[in-house]
Parts: C-alpha cells; sequence; structure tokens
C-alpha cells in the first residue's frame, strides 16, 4: 500500500471519526484553538511592538550621532551623580564641532524644555521647547509644512521667531493660518514663521509633533541661562560612521581639555544603541510571552493525547478488524496520528481566523499601532498546530498500532 | 501439496505463572478446495487453532506452511500481509464499520492491498453481487439485518480472493432461518471451489462442511469426513 494512498486513507477515516463524534471533536479542539489565539496574539503583538519601535527610531537616522552630559543608560544611582558632576556641554564646544568636524554634513546644538503656550484663548500643555540652529532641519531631516525655518542670523541674535510643531498648530490655530501670528510661550511672546511637517507619533502614545522650536540664544535669554547642550551631528557616509564618532569624540577630548589618561567626560549615542536596547527589551517579552502562551498550547495537546487515547480504546475492536483484514502497524499508526493531526489543524486554522479577527478589531481601535498578522506567523501556527496534533496523538497512536489482533477483536 | 499443512503446532500462554497449553502437538494437513469445520467445547483450544491458521497468531513450536510459504516465524508486518491477500475472515458478530456503507466495508481489504480506486469498486461491487447484495451497497450495517450483514462480511472475506475462507461461529448471532442462508451461501462458495473453514460448536452447523476436525484438550480428537 502507498504512502500517498494510506495519508488518503487516513484522512478519509480521520475525517469520519471526527464527524461521528463532533461535540468530543469540538470541545477537544477548543482547546487548541485558544492555544493557537494566544501563541499567535502574542507572535503578532510582539511584531507589531517590534514594527513600532523601529519606525519611531528611523526618524532619528542611522546617519546621525548624538553628544550629551549624561549616558543614555543609567543604571545606578552613583552612575548618576559621576555624571551630574561632569561639566556642562556649552555652546561653544557644539559650535567648534560644527566648524572643525570633517565628516560631519552638518550639526547642530540642541536644549530642550517643557513649556505651556498659548494662542488668545487656546492654550497647549507639556509642549517641548526646544533651542537650536538653522542647522537643526539638516541634522534631523525633518522637513517644513509651511513657512520657513529660522534663519542663520536668526539663530545668531535674539529674535523672538519659532517654529511650531505640527501638533502644536492644529492644536492652537484651528482655521487660520498660524504663520506671522505671535504665540506665547511660557513668559514670552513669540512669532511663529513656520510648521514643521507631521511625523506621527511613538506606538500612537507620544506624539514627536508638539514642539516649539526657537533659536538659541532666544532659548538661552528666556527659559534657561546656562543649559548642558547636546549636539546632533549628521555624518556624510553612514558607512564611516565609527570614523566619524572617533573624530568627534578627540574633538570634544580636545574642547572639554580632557587629560590623556582620563575616560570620557560626555557621552556620543547613536540610533543603533537605542535599537540594540529595544531588541533586548523586545526579546524579552518575546521570549517570556511565547513560553507562556505555549503553555495553554501544551495543555490543549494534553487534551489532545487524552482524547486520542480514548478513542483509541473504543476503537480497540475496530482496529483488530483492520489487522486482521491485513492493516500493518505503520498503517493503523499513521490512521491515528492524521485524526490527531487533523483535530490540531482545524483547531489552528479556527484559531488563525480568530487572531485575525482580533488583529483587524485592534488596528480598528488603535490606527496607529502598527498590528498587522504576518504570513510567517500564520505558516508557523498552522505547523505547530499539525505538530501538536502529531508529538500528542503518537502514543496514543503507538498503542493502537502495538495492539495484538487477537486481544483486540475480543474486545467488547 | 497441500494448501495447508501443520507440522507439530503447540501453543502456550503464560497465565500469572501458570503455563496454559492451548495447543499440544497438532499436525494437520488442508487441501485446497475443502469444506473443514473445527469444532470442540470451550476451552478446546479451537479458537486458537483458527487464529493460527489465520495468522493472527504465532505458534510456540512447530511449523505452519500456508500455500507454500512457512508462516511460523514471519513478523507482525509479514503476516499483515499474509492475512490480507490469502485469507478471508468471517466473523460471528460481523465486525463491519459501523460508519462506513456496504461497498467501503467490502473495498477495505483491496484498500491495504493498494488496488486504485477505480478497479477497487469494481471488485467490491462483484463481491457483493455474488453473495446477493447488488441492491444494497450504499446501505450502512446498521440499515441492515443480521443476515445481510454476515453477507457483507462474506463479500469482504471474498473480495481479496483468499486461498482460505476462516468462519468463526458464523450463524451463532442469526436466528435459524437465516443461519441456514448462510451456511447455504458457504456451501455455495465451497462447491466453486473456494476453501473454507468454519468454527462452531454446533453439530447441525458442523455437518454442512466435509470434513469434520473435533479438538479436545488441544489434541485433534478426531478427524472424519461428514456424515452427509
Amino acid at each position: 500500500m502507498s504512502f500517498l494512498l494510506e495519508i488518503k486513507e487516513g484522512l478519509l477515516i480521520a475525517w469520519d471519526a471526527i464527524r461521528a463524534n463532533k461535540l468530543r471533536s469540538a470541545l477537544t479542539t477548543l482547546g487548541i484553538i485558544i492555544g493557537i489565539v494566544t501563541v499567535t496574539s502574542m507572535a503578532t503583538a510582539i511584531d507589531a511592538l517590534n514594527k513600532a519601535v523601529h519606525d519611531s527610531l528611523s526618524i532619528i537616522g542611522a546617519d546621525a550621532l548624538f553628544v550629551s552630559k549624561f549616558n543614555w543608560e543609567i543604571h545606578s544611582e552613583e552612575e548618576w551623580i559621576r555624571e551630574n558632576k561632569r561639566p556642562d556641554i556649552t555652546l561653544e564646544q557644539a559650535r567648534r564641532v560644527e566648524k572643525q568636524m570633517l565628516l560631519a554634513q552638518a550639526a547642530a546644538p540642541r536644549v530642550d524644555a517643557q513649556r505651556s503656550v498659548w494662542y488668545k484663548n487656546r492654550r497647549a500643555n507639556g509642549v517641548s521647547i526646544i533651542g537650536t540652529t538653522d542647522q537643526f532641519l539638516n541634522t534631523s531631516g525633518f522637513s517644513m509644512a509651511a513657512g520657513r525655518f529660522i534663519s542663520p542670523s536668526e539663530s545668531e541674535g535674539g529674535r523672538p521667531v519659532c517654529v511650531i510643531g505640527n501638533d502644536v498648530a492644529t492644536n492652537l490655530f484651528q482655521k487660520e493660518s498660524p504663520l506671522g501670528k505671535k504665540i506665547k510661550v511660557g513668559e514670552h511672546q513669540l512669532a511663529v514663521v513656520g510648521v514643521l511637517e507631521k511625523r506621527g507619533s511613538f506606538l500612537g502614545m507620544e506624539s514627536f509633533d508638539n514642539e516649539v522650536i526657537m533659536p538659541v540664544p532666544q532659548f538661552v535669554f528666556s527659559y534657561w541661562r546656562h543649559p548642558s547642550f547636546a549636539i546632533m551631528i549628521k555624518v556624510r557616509d553612514v558607512d564611516k560612521l565609527e570614523d566619524a564618532k572617533e573624530e568627534l569624540r578627540g574633538l570634544m577630548r580636545t574642547a572639554r581639555h580632557v587629560k590623556p589618561e582620563d575616560p570620557d567626560d560626555f557621552f556620543i549615542g547613536q540610533q543603533e544603541q537605542i535599537l540594540k536596547t529595544l531588541d533586548r527589551i523586545t526579546g524579552t517579552i518575546a521570549a517570556v510571552g511565547l513560553v507562556i502562551t505555549g503553555m495553554s498550547l501544551f495543555v490543549g495537546g494534553i487534551g489532545i493525547m487524552n482524547i486520542m487515547f480514548v478513542s483509541v480504546a473504543e476503537r480497540t475492536r475496530e482496529i483488530g478488524v483492520r489487522k486482521a483484514i491485513g492493516a500493518k502497524r505503520r498503517t493503523i499508526l499513521l490512521q491515528f496520528l492524521i485524526e490527531a493531526a487533523s483535530i490540531c489543524l482545524i483547531g489552528g486554522l479556527a484559531g488563525l481566523g480568530i487572531t485575525y479577527t482580533l488583529t483587524l478589531l485592534v488596528s480598528g481601535v488603535f490606527p496607529y499601532f502598527p498590528i498587522k498578522m504576518s504570513l510567517p506567523v500564520m505558516a508557523l501556527a498552522i505547523l505547530t498546530s499539525i505538530l501538536t496534533g502529531i508529538t500528542s496523538g503518537f502514543l496514543p497512536a503507538w498503542r493502537a498500532a502495538r495492539m495484538n489482533p487477537v486481544d483486540a477483536l475480543r474486545n467488547e | 501439496m497441500s494448501l495447508i499443512r501443520l507440522q507439530n503446532i503447540s501453543r502456550l500462554y503464560q497465565m500469572g505463572g501458570e503455563t496454559i497449553h492451548a495447543l499440544r502437538t497438532i499436525s494437520l494437513e488442508v487441501e485446497r478446495g475443502e469444506y473443514v469445520a473445527i469444532m470442540g467445547p470451550s476451552g478446546s483450544g479451537k479458537s486458537t487453532l483458527m487464529n493460527l491458521l489465520g495468522c493472527l497468531d504465532t505458534c510456540t513450536s512447530g511449523t505452519y506452511e500456508l500455500n507454500g510459504t512457512n508462516v511460523s516465524d514471519l513478523d507482525d508486518n509479514r503476516l499483515a500481509e499474509i492475512r490480507n491477500r490469502e485469507i478471508g475472515f468471517v466473523f460471528q458478530t460481523f465486525n463491519l464499520l459501523p460508519r462506513a456503507n456496504a461497498l467501503r466495508n467490502v473495498e477495505l481489504p483491496l484498500i491495504y492491498s493498494g488496488i486504485p480506486s477505480g478497479e477497487r469498486k469494481r471488485i467490491a461491487m462483484q463481491a457483493l453481487e455474488s453473495v446477493g447484495l447488488a441492491e444494497r451497497v450504499r446501505h450502512k450495517p446498521n440499515e441492515m439485518s443480521g443476515g445481510q450483514r454476515q453477507r457483507v462480511a462474506i463479500a469482504r472475506a471474498l473480495v481479496n480472493s483468499p486461498s482460505i475462507i476462516l468462519a468463526d461461529e458464523p450463524t451463532g448471532n442469526l436466528d435459524s432461518k437465516t443461519g441456514d442462508e448462510i451456511m447455504a451461501l458457504l456451501r455455495h462458495l465451497s462447491d466453486k471451489g473456494n476453501t473454507i473453514f468454519i468454527v462452531t460448536h454446533e453439530e447441525d452447523i458442523a455437518r454442512h462442511a466435509r470434513r469434520i476436525i473435533r479438538i479436545r484438550d488441544g489434541l485433534i480428537a478426531d478427524d472424519s469426513a461428514s456424515a452427509n
């Protein structure tokens, strides 16, 4: 008897057996459905989280470097105290990098604070206000939706102008154009000269467009006398990022008079570092999540094993008859494996359907969360369910295959 | 050469430390086309003998040649092949698959011997016709009478053109009129040249056969031609 014929026959018998015990099959399948729904939901959610993280980080750009006083990752209080004692990064140091760094395409100082912003009687709270120069646009890769960015001369002088993010524009100005209007940022009036293009949000929560950008001198004069600056650098060639980083390090050490034997008293960051950290976090979530959800699939598998043992016991006589008229061990083994795998496959497909509906629902409710069921997840779910069936069906099928036909026929 | 040749067959069972001699030393030859009844009280060893003849079981010692093949020491899978090719079983309780219709039940041995679907259906139909059930091929066992079920079982036993047909108490679950019909059918098959064994404890039934072998305490007590 050919293998293909055996499979075909096995499927027929399995289908018969499943139909004959509809309720039992449905209940058993339920365990697998739940298992597959949890596993695929988890996998899809992790996929989406990963994608959201990477999407959001692409805003930073792979060709960007950042200099700051503090390390991005601070693991202990001592570390923080130590780094807090570092001298601030001054505007002069930033200017020096901008002028001297050969591998940089553009460099801009940057300082951040938060203030409320008013226009007439409308107010926006918790807006980040950024002091920088005309080079900001070149280092960040942002573009303008309307108006212009801060000019070089404005960056030098103290003219009270600003560029606003898209959210600020829509929050404060409903119908009128913001261009040329004066808004109150904290205690001071600034004239809007441009609006930035919309960039979206981090995981649909933290908006990137809630900001007011102004010339550094204006920021220092009005909001913060002696801030520690950060420096944003866009390198000429992303392949020479490491060289650029070394050049930058040398420049900063010279500018800050760091002795050769002393460690850096500043931090240079890049997208990769954030990605690594976040990938580590999502990786951990994925591992833990899949282990936990895998448990439910395991429980489902035990259900299958249980019911297959019952099915084999119930059909002892049938097994005896089949053996008497010429079924080999392999044929019987295959028959019950196919039955178990079929139940699991049906459960897996139903589970996938449910998860798919869930993802549609979630993406309907949270349009910014990039959740979507991927083909690999679907393929994996189907494979997993078949594999669960085969694994949990093996012991019962083995018992059936090894039955002695005389004893099996005698069974009442 | 004889179709069946048993030489000094014995079969022992271990039961809770005790050794039971189900068959002691049996030697037996049966020619092609014979119609043999195996008789004996329960516990005599007649079922064990039938299981051995049907290759469902193997003997402890001795040799069994079936159709020129020594089947005494074949493994499980080879025995399954032999059963499929050489033996047709008819059981007291019919042992049809309850969810399959008559045609599919009869097809089953052909499935296991790997015969393609179209040919399978044709041969199975022929077998059903030969037992007079051409009209009921789509019926399931629970839609048929006991006699009809046993006919389906006989058709299943015939379908692979086996060397021997083994019928274990074939009329045990039937009323006497239906039983007579089944015995007439077996007689008819015998007349057409099939080798048939029936295991029974009823003299009336055994008389249908041409040769009666009586088993007692694991030994052949008597082996003689039937009275009729």
